[in-house]
């Protein structure tokens, strides 16, 4: 169960490397969580994730899930929740493409689209169903601030993190009063392995921040968390931005 | 549904009986695979997360109201679970008896305080509600009603047990005779912790009722500077004769509620510092043999209805801890912990514990026991608590159940050393989980 500030007991991480979902789940056992199941394609990188929260106290396990194979899901996850209920599920999976190559192989653009946005459909949906099943739990989706306006250097990405956000918001506002709570995060840059020679955008974050302000929103039971917060007010502007002036922003 | 600190919301299917059969009917039905088990409720004021159920149902008791009989020359009263204290008081005052045990607030059911094993401002002379509690009926996983005689191991297992042995029925309850409803209360100012606890081990015994109240926002010098409140049900003589026509009359006041929205942040640091510093200011150094009325002795805060919406959407927690005699330096170690640490808690309170009761979770042991209220959204409180807690521990005392919302799982069997007894005896009784509330989930219970 929860405490009275949103710390889960257990925890769900699809797509177990996931940089900022470790740091956040490091976070989360440095606290009250005792139980971390890692989701993600069997890898050593996969085992390493689960043995440094073992070490630091968890009862870390992983198990094989493929965000393109969304037909396994529900078997896959089934498994998961039927072990004990899961406090909070965190929707780490994505991959950033190469908007470059993207254009050229369409076929290529398809895969991001199917992990970041298919495979989260399916995935989300399932853990929905459980999570209201056992009447409580926080689902958090890792979104972007790339899917707020659609960028010419990364819309396919974007695209797909803004068919996401919109998921996800749909199923917060499904899932309203049913005791189960869902997490929008939209985290700006982040420095990662995902961004690892690109050239840093303003306002760069890292992953521990995003996990720091993963654990303020789920004490607030906020519905959306931009990291860092300041993103809120510069995004509610370039929203606003006519599109011939946007497309000669250096963005 | 969350508890009556609105944190940590849960969706549960409420049902509410109406008859014992009723009761029974639901009970049955639970322990199915899948099933979630159920858990009694009372009027939702424990809290944290003791009275819900995520997933599976809450037994809403409020329906089962009926007080059978009462004893009106030997004092005792024979009730349904989920009868209030307040409705006890309003039939029991004009027969010229009171309730022997009364917490912070009348609208708890009996059924409740049985299961939380609440006290009172008398626990250093009267013990916990459990020790006026002469039997009670229960209704059992395996849809059995046993009636449980006070001294049984089922008796001290329910007694504190936060509902998870069965659902409470009926309870017979000794009572405690008044000639007035009206209390005559001392109140006196202390200076700082120190002076407090002196005050309260030289005199605790020449009063029935006694608490303080500590500004725990005061620093320096003035740490644990507090008002302490002490008093007893006054004779007839001692009240003003107008209201000796009629010496027995309960009439409670009742303020507006507090607005469904508050915005958040309203009991900062500022505006509850502001408060404890006019709170303490207007109370005279030393005032004897004040009549005042029962209700805003006991229970001031029931005069706004739901004065927890105060704090905000995110709700607050209390923490409420104990730690036995001659611990005294861990609790000023904690008391100067939390004043550096300016949590703005204007409801803090401190008391003295007298005997233990034998229920295995029942919370109150011989010691100095402080409680106090703080806004669930400041930044860091859960590891702050959590170091206070281990503070706790190490002085051999215990967190509050009925009041907790995020104790660590792994400290429970330090505090309460009857734990395994109770898992036990648990799981012999309730083999499938009959019951079941968020609070064992978190906990283990």
């Amino acid at each position: 169960m929860k405490d009275a500030f949103g710390t889960p007991q257990s925890l769900l991480v699809l797509g177990g490397t996931s940089e900022i979902a470790l740091a956040t789940a490091r976070r989360l056992v440095a606290r009250r969580t005792r139980t971390v199941w890692l989701a993600g394609r069997p890898s050593p990188a996969l085992d390493r994730a689960a043995a440094e929260l073992r070490d630091m106290g968890a009862d870390a396990r992983t198990v094989a899930f493929d965000a393109l194979d969304s037909e396994a899901h529900e078997v896959t996850l089934g498994k998961v929740f039927a072990e004990g209920d899961i406090d909070m599920v965190l929707l780490a999976f994505g991959i950033l493409g190469d908007q470059a190559r993207d254009e050229d192989e369409p076929l290529a653009a398809v895969r991001v689209a199917q992990t970041n946005y298919t495979g989260a459909v399916s995935a989300g949906l399932i853990c929905a169903r459980a999570l209201q099943s056992q009447g409580h739990g926080s689902l958090v989706v890792l979104s972007s601030v790339a899917g707020e306006r659609a960028r010419r250097s990364n819309f396919i990405y974007g695209s797909s993190k803004a068919g996401l956000d919109a998921f996800a918001q749909g199923l917060g506002d499904a899932l309203h009063g049913t005791g189960v709570h869902v997490m929008v995060v939209r985290p700006g840059f982040v420095r990662s392995k995902m961004t690892a020679g690109m050239a840093e955008a303003p306002m760069a974050t890292t992953p521990e921040a995003v996990a720091q302000a993963i654990e303020t929103g789920l004490r607030r039971r906020s519905e959306t968390v931009w990291v860092p917060g300041a993103l809120r007010v510069v995004m509610s502007a370039l929203r606003h931005v006519p599109r011939p002036m946007f497309r000669r922003l250096p963005m | 549904m969350t508890g009556w600190g609105r944190t940590a919301p849960t969706a549960a299917r409420i049902v509410r009986p109406r008859s014992y059969a009723e009761a029974a009917a639901v009970v049955r039905a639970c322990g199915t695979p899948g099933h979630r088990g159920n858990i009694a409720r009372g009027l939702g004021r424990a809290y944290g997360d003791a009275a819900q159920n995520a997933g599976g149902s809450v037994l809403d008791m409020t329906a089962l109201d009926r007080i059978h009989a009462i004893d009106a020359s030997g004092g005792t009263v024979l009730c349904d679970a989920g009868v209030s204290l307040h409705r006890l008081m309003e039939v029991l005052l004009p027969l010229g008896w009171f309730v022997p045990v009364t917490p912070g607030t009348r609208y708890v059911t009996v059924g409740g305080a049985i299961g939380a094993d609440i006290h009172g401002k008398n626990h250093h002379g009267s013990g916990s509600f459990s020790r006026h509690v002469l039997a009670l009926e229960l209704l059992t996983a395996d849809g059995e009603v046993r009636i449980v005689e006070r001294g049984s191991e089922l008796f001290a297992a329910t007694a504190g047990g936060m509902g998870l042995t069965g659902i409470i029925l009926t309870a017979t309850i000794q009572l405690l005779p008044v000639e007035t409803s009206f209390m005559s209360v001392d109140t006196e100012r202390a200076v700082d912790l120190d002076d407090l606890m002196a005050r309260l081990t030289e005199t605790d015994h020449l009063y029935r009722y006694s608490v303080a109240w500590i500004d725990l926002l005061a620093r320096g010098a003035s740490m644990g500077r507090s008002v302490l409140t002490r008093g007893d049900h006054a004779p007839l003589d001692a009240v003003p004769a107008r209201a000796r026509r009629a010496p027995l009359t309960f009439r409670p006041r009742q303020l507006p509620a507090a607005p469904a929205f508050v915005p958040e942040g309203l009991l900062g640091r500022r505006t509850v510092g502001l408060f404890n510093e006019l709170w303490y200011r207007k109370t005279p150094m030393s005032r004897v043999g004040e009549i005042q009325k029962l209700s805003s002795f006991f229970h001031p805060l029931d005069g706004v209805p739901h004065w927890n919406r105060v704090y905000g959407r995110s709700g607050f927690v209390q923490y409420q801890f104990v730690v036995g005699y001659g611990q005294e330096e861990a609790l000023r170690r904690i008391v100067q912990r939390i004043s550096e640490r300016r949590c703005p808690s204007f409801l803090a309170v401190l008391k003295r514990f007298g005997d233990a009761d034998p229920g295995w979770l029942s919370f109150p042991m011989p010691g100095w026991t402080l409680a106090l209220d703080i806004p669930a959204n400041l930044p860091g409180l859960g590891a702050f608590l959590d170091e206070l807690d281990e503070e706790v521990a190490a002085a051999d005392g215990r967190i509050y159940l009925a009041k907790d919302s995020r104790l660590r799982p792994e400290l429970l069997s330090t505090m309460y050393p009857r734990l395994d007894e109770f898992r036990a005896l648990r799981a012999q009784l309730d083999p499938r989980g009959v019951f079941r509330s968020d609070l064992s989930r978190r906990l283990g219970l």
